[in-house]
């Protein structure tokens, strides 16, 4: 047999082993976003529309911090930074800190599990025989964790994020702590924190189906109509979700004693009434769109982002983490308002897929277009803006490339998830009835 | 240097009371009339009648038309702004006028109501105001009308203009006031104006407490006044429509707004001497040339209702009310290819001769001011007639033409006059300036500089700075700077911020500005300029978009604004403090532009990629996995079978087939 039989086991002398790069890690992510604070970048950075949006750029939102007065952020953190203003950036590099330990204790969490399941299905010999080399070994898995929380800190984008205080990057930690807490079986903290990172933007919701077939998988409950513990589940969990989303909100209007925040809030999200340009397709589509038909569009664009959430639970039900992945990636390309920092998070999961990259169809085409599009933003932003020389349809195409690569990239890496499924179940050497060496294909 | 002559011409009506006097040219009778008029009925207490008992009338007449400049909106604004105490002296000094009649209304009350009330006489007087600017310019002020008009349930309108009484009473208004203003007043080198006024339309009204829903209100009588004048005020909606603190004060009673984009031209003329009772036929109208007028350097025409009234203008239904109505049109003609020589004939048209004073007027004069001593020769008249009047707090000598007197227009029955003057050597510099600009570059970002020049040599005073920007350009209100300067340390004591929103309200900015003596203070903020949807840009988006000038207003001390440099002019003397406002230029600012050929490609382009990422979901989320197996498959076609021969037939094919391992045909149903 190819593959060791005990698993990454937390014993104490790894933990410390795992421990150091982790810290190191941290302390080369703060060193570089202190040094970028520093510089004359700090400047320039929060201006940049790729990274800030009007929903969390600070210069709107410090601004309203001043005036007290009501704009586009939530109420709650608007009232956070009362008291943190000060520090700003030291929440900020905290934030993107403890969203890349919470991902690195997801992660490793998970990855046990994972383990743990590959364990039982080959000692109950489920596997095709065929299919050893599909199995992952510890060795490439040790590392899984760290790298993910490498891809966040690093991730040039982040650091953008990070240094133009963008409260993407506070957002980005609320949902990182729901995943840790859901991966770690907190049914309660994980519905808090959904609770917390929808009531930042709408968008998050549709997590709520991912961690709950999760918790359910952890309890060993399976989903089934007619199960009441089933039933139990799900209603205990929607509750509290529910509750802590209705005591945020509450709270919100005793800060504000007034309800306005939910139509400056979630309006601005839902009915995109400002257009200033960014990487993603509503800026450009609803600045030329025709009047009468912007209220259709707008609701097929926005429902579009909660569409994919009842289909992508049906078809990976088994696999929630990556269901979590593949609608995290869904919301930062579908949304109204996305900036880096929104890909920084799903991005920071694609080393967690490292065992699908034989499956990846052209991972190296659209590594080359995210590069190429990330490097094309600023020129052309400039040609249009400060030059003069192009027009908004030079940017706007950018956009469109860069969304399209995305697009591409998620596809892939369903499809190459659900194809190593299918190998894990029918083999990896298919056969056709003749004989001979077949194809697989989606049919 | 450049040759500029201010003109201004202002009609005034006042509603004479007398009943037997036709149009009475001798002043004497008038006034006595007037007088006892208000003694019988006491309605009138308008100060200019008041102090009409010397013969010298002209002057006291002439003093106080200028004294109740209508207040632009910013003086309601001051209030709130500043103080309790201040906002008390503000209102006594400047808003209530007439305030010493309380007794009066009360007892008059009743007998106007006992007997009908007698056929009022409305009264009007026109004036033509011709001033040599400093950088040599001449200032026409084509001084307009006053009328007051009681409007009874049942209106009598004898010189009041019917269209504009009927928008009175239909929408409730208690003071309107507009003005269509074409170029710039450089106060610098042309010094304080008569009455201010921003570049392009401005309107502002207060509408009575009986009014519910102000701002339906505000609404229809932007359009009708659009129609009245052919304006494009009908552009006037909540996005340039500022509002101020909500329900505290009366101030939900107020609206303004200014369209520095409207451009004025004849069509506004035109609608404008329509309402002069003699139109433009006779009078003084009679030079109203609107050829001449839209080549000049500064054309501004404005008319402003106000209700006059004993107390405070509270009880604005009731009958005890007047209303004036003040038309003013003010002209900077550019003479300098005629030299430093102007005359009637060569500033308006040879054709349009004044030959008659507007029979229907009460007062018909030219003023022609001769302070700083130009030769001035009346054409038709031996001796003109030199008096002396007091105008717009500066101590003037002006040379009084009467036209009600036959005697002015001497033998050739129609009057002209020549004037010279050498270049002026010290001008009264205004105390209080303002300017504007907008500094960065790109069309990304922007920063509004603001510059506010106090030029008093040793005294500080406060201004208020209100600045309406429209939403478009997110104004960043936490890099408001004003750098403090070496005296104060603040120099910014109160800000009042009214945040923008979308599509619906703009930003309004109110600063209290201490300035120091002798210096300038610079005020900046910076601002986002937003992309528009494609339909909310103006037919020509990359002109830019204008920006409204922001009103610069002060309450200054007499002491203040005596002037130590030129001793011999002494503003205002009769009041401790009087209120001032200047406006600053209009900014035109470019915003980033959509391509406006695109929308159907974009639509396409972005529902393609759309179209793309639900595409390969739907595929991924919708089939599954199969070994590509060569040939048809049978049961696919099973399924079609009934519906299909051709169908039937490719099964047959494929059975006859199958033995023979043929893989050349793959078809797929």
């Amino acid at each position: 047999k190819h593959w060791s039989p005990h698993g990454p086991s937390p014993c104490p002398d790894e933990l410390r082993l795992m421990a150091a790069p982790l810290t190191l890690l941290l302390i080369v992510a703060v060193t570089i976003r202190a040094v970028l604070f520093r510089s004359s970048l700090a400047e320039l950075i929060p201006e940049r529309v790729e990274v800030v949006s009007p929903l969390n750029a600070w210069k709107r939102g410090s601004g309203i911090i001043m005036m007290s007065s009501y704009l586009f952020q939530t109420p709650l953190i608007i009232y956070f930074f009362h008291f943190v203003i000060d520090y700003a950036e030291i929440v900020f590099m905290m934030a993107d800190a403890l969203t890349a330990v919470a991902l690195y204790l997801a992660v490793k969490d998970y990855n046990k599990t994972v383990f743990r399941k590959q364990k039982y299905a080959l000692e109950a010999e489920r596997y095709p025989l065929d299919c050893l080399e599909l199995i992952r070994t510890p060795k490439e898995m040790y590392y899984i964790p760290l790298k993910v929380a490498m891809f966040y800190l690093l991730n040039p984008f982040t650091i953008l994020s990070c240094v133009a205080k963008s409260t993407c990057g506070l957002n980005n930690a609320v949902i990182a702590l729901f995943i840790l807490c859901t991966v770690k079986g907190s049914s309660l903290m994980s519905a808090i924190f959904l609770a917390l990172a929808t009531y930042q933007s709408i968008y998050p919701l549709t997590l709520f189906a991912p961690a709950l077939l999760y918790l359910l998988q952890r309890l060993y409950i399976p989903v089934n109509w007619q199960r009441s513990s089933f039933w139990l589940f799900t209603t205990q969990y929607t509750f509290m979700y529910l509750g802590s989303l209705c005591v945020m909100v509450c709270l919100s209007f005793f800060l504000l004693s007034s309800w306005d925040f939910l139509s400056s809030v979630y309006g601005f999200i839902l009915s995109v009434p400002d257009l200033t340009p960014n990487i993603g397709l509503f800026w450009y589509f609803f600045a030329e769109m025709f009047e009468h038909f912007r209220l259709f569009f707008i609701c097929v664009f926005q429902i579009n982002v909660f569409f994919y959430t009842i289909p992508l639970s049906i078809k990976l039900k088994e696999h929630p983490i990556f269901l979590i992945f593949m609608q995290i990636a869904i919301i930062s390309i579908f949304k109204s308002y996305p900036t880096v920092g929104d890909i920084a998070l799903y991005m920071a999961f694609l080393p967690a897929w490292n065992h699908l990259y034989r499956f990846l169809r052209n991972i190296f085409l659209v590594s080359v277009v995210l590069l190429a599009c990330s490097a094309l933003f600023p020129v052309l932003w400039h040609l249009w803006i400060y030059a003069g020389s192009a027009n908004s349809n030079f940017y706007y195409a950018i956009t469109l490339l860069f969304n399209v690569a995305q697009i591409l990239l998620v596809s892939d890496y369903f499809y190459a998830y659900l194809r190593r499924e299918h190998h894990l179940t029918h083999g990896l050497y298919l056969k056709r009835k003749d004989g001979s060496e077949a194809t697989l294909v989606l049919k | 240097m450049l040759a500029f002559i201010l003109c201004e011409l202002v009609y005034v009506f006042v509603t004479a009371d007398v009943q037997e006097t036709n149009q009475v040219k001798d002043a004497e009778g008038q006034t006595h009339a007037v007088e006892e008029e208000r003694q019988w009925e006491a309605t009138e207490v308008e100060t200019n009648l008041s102090l009409t008992d010397t013969p010298s009338d002209n002057e006291a007449d002439h003093v106080q038309t200028y004294d109740i400049p209508p207040p632009p909106p910013a003086k309601y604004k001051i209030q709130e702004a500043a103080e309790e105490e201040r906002r008390d002296s503000l209102e006594t000094n400047i808003v209530d006028v007439p305030s010493d009649k309380v007794a009066h209304v009360s007892d008059t009350k009743k007998t106007l109501d006992d007997p009908p009330p007698p056929p009022e006489k409305d009264r009007f007087q026109e004036e033509l105001v011709i001033r040599p600017l400093h950088s040599g310019d001449t200032y026409a002020r084509n001084k307009g009308k006053e009328f007051d008009l009681k409007l009874y349930l049942v209106s009598h309108y004898q010189l009041f203009p019917k269209s504009l009484g009927q928008v009175i009473l239909k929408f409730s208004v208690s003071e309107l006031h507009i003005s269509f203003t074409q170029g710039y007043w450089r106060t610098m080198q042309w010094g304080q104006p008569f009455l201010l006024s921003p570049p392009g339309a401005e309107l502002w009204v207060w509408f009575q407490d009986t009014v519910t829903d102000v701002d339906i209100a505000w609404k229809e009588l932007t359009n009708v006044l659009s129609g009245i004048f052919c304006a494009s005020l009908n552009f006037i909606d909540s996005t340039n429509t500022p509002l101020g603190v909500g329900n505290v004060t009366d101030q939900r009673f107020l609206r303004s707004a200014v369209l520095p984009r409207e451009i004025v031209c004849t069509e506004n003329l035109t609608p404008w001497k329509k309402l002069l009772p003699c139109g433009a036929k006779t009078g003084l109208a009679v030079l109203m040339n609107s050829e001449k007028f839209f080549h000049s350097s500064f054309y501004s025409q404005a008319l402003h209702i106000t209700p006059v009234c004993q107390v405070r203008c509270m009880y604005i239904q009731s009958s005890d009310v007047s209303w004036e109505l003040r038309q003013t049109l003010n002209v900077v003609f550019d003479l300098h290819s005629s030299g430093q020589e102007w005359s009637l004939f060569k500033m308006f048209s040879r054709t349009l001769l004044l030959t008659e004073a507007c029979p229907l007027a009460f007062s018909s004069k030219v003023y022609v001011d001769v302070t700083d001593n130009p030769q001035v020769s009346n054409l038709t008249l031996a001796t003109p007639l030199l008096s002396q009047a007091v105008v717009l707090e500066d101590r003037r000598t002006y040379s009084v033409y009467d036209l009600t007197n036959q005697a002015t227009f001497g033998q050739t029955r129609s009057l002209n006059m020549l004037l010279r003057w050498r270049a002026a050597e010290n001008m009264l510099r205004p105390l209080l300036h303002g300017e504007r600009y907008v500094a960065g570059y790109g069309l990304q970002k922007g920063e509004i500089h603001t510059l506010v020049y106090n030029h008093h040599t040793y005294r500080a005073f406060p201004v208020l700075l209100l600045d309406t920007v429209p939403w478009y350009l997110r104004l960043y209100i936490h890099t408001l700077t004003a750098p403090a300067s070496v005296a104060t340390t603040n120099p910014v004591s109160y800000i009042h911020y009214q945040p923008s929103k979308d599509r619906l309200q703009p930003h309004l900015l109110e600063m209290l500005v201490q300035l120091p003596p002798n210096s300038v203070t610079e005020v900046t903020v910076q601002f986002e300029r937003a992309l528009l949807k494609w339909t909310e840009y103006t037919p020509d988006p990359n002109h830019g978009f204008y920006v409204g000038s922001s009103v610069i207003s002060a309450l200054m001390h007499s002491v203040v604004a005596m002037d130590t440099n030129s001793t011999q002019e002494r503003r205002f003397s009769a009041e401790s403090s009087y209120f001032m406002w200047v406006y600053t230029e209009p900014l035109l600012v470019n915003l980033p532009t959509p391509d406006f050929s695109m929308p159907y490609n974009v639509i396409c382009l972005t529902c393609t990629v759309m179209a793309v990422g639900y595409g390969s979901l739907y595929k991924l989320l919708t089939r599954t996995f199969q070994v590509e197996e060569l040939g048809i498959r049978p049961f696919q076609c099973l399924l079609r079978r009934k519906q299909s021969i051709f169908c039937r037939f490719q099964w047959g094919e494929f059975t006859a087939r199958r033995g023979s391992r043929s893989q050349q045909a793959v078809i797929y149903l």
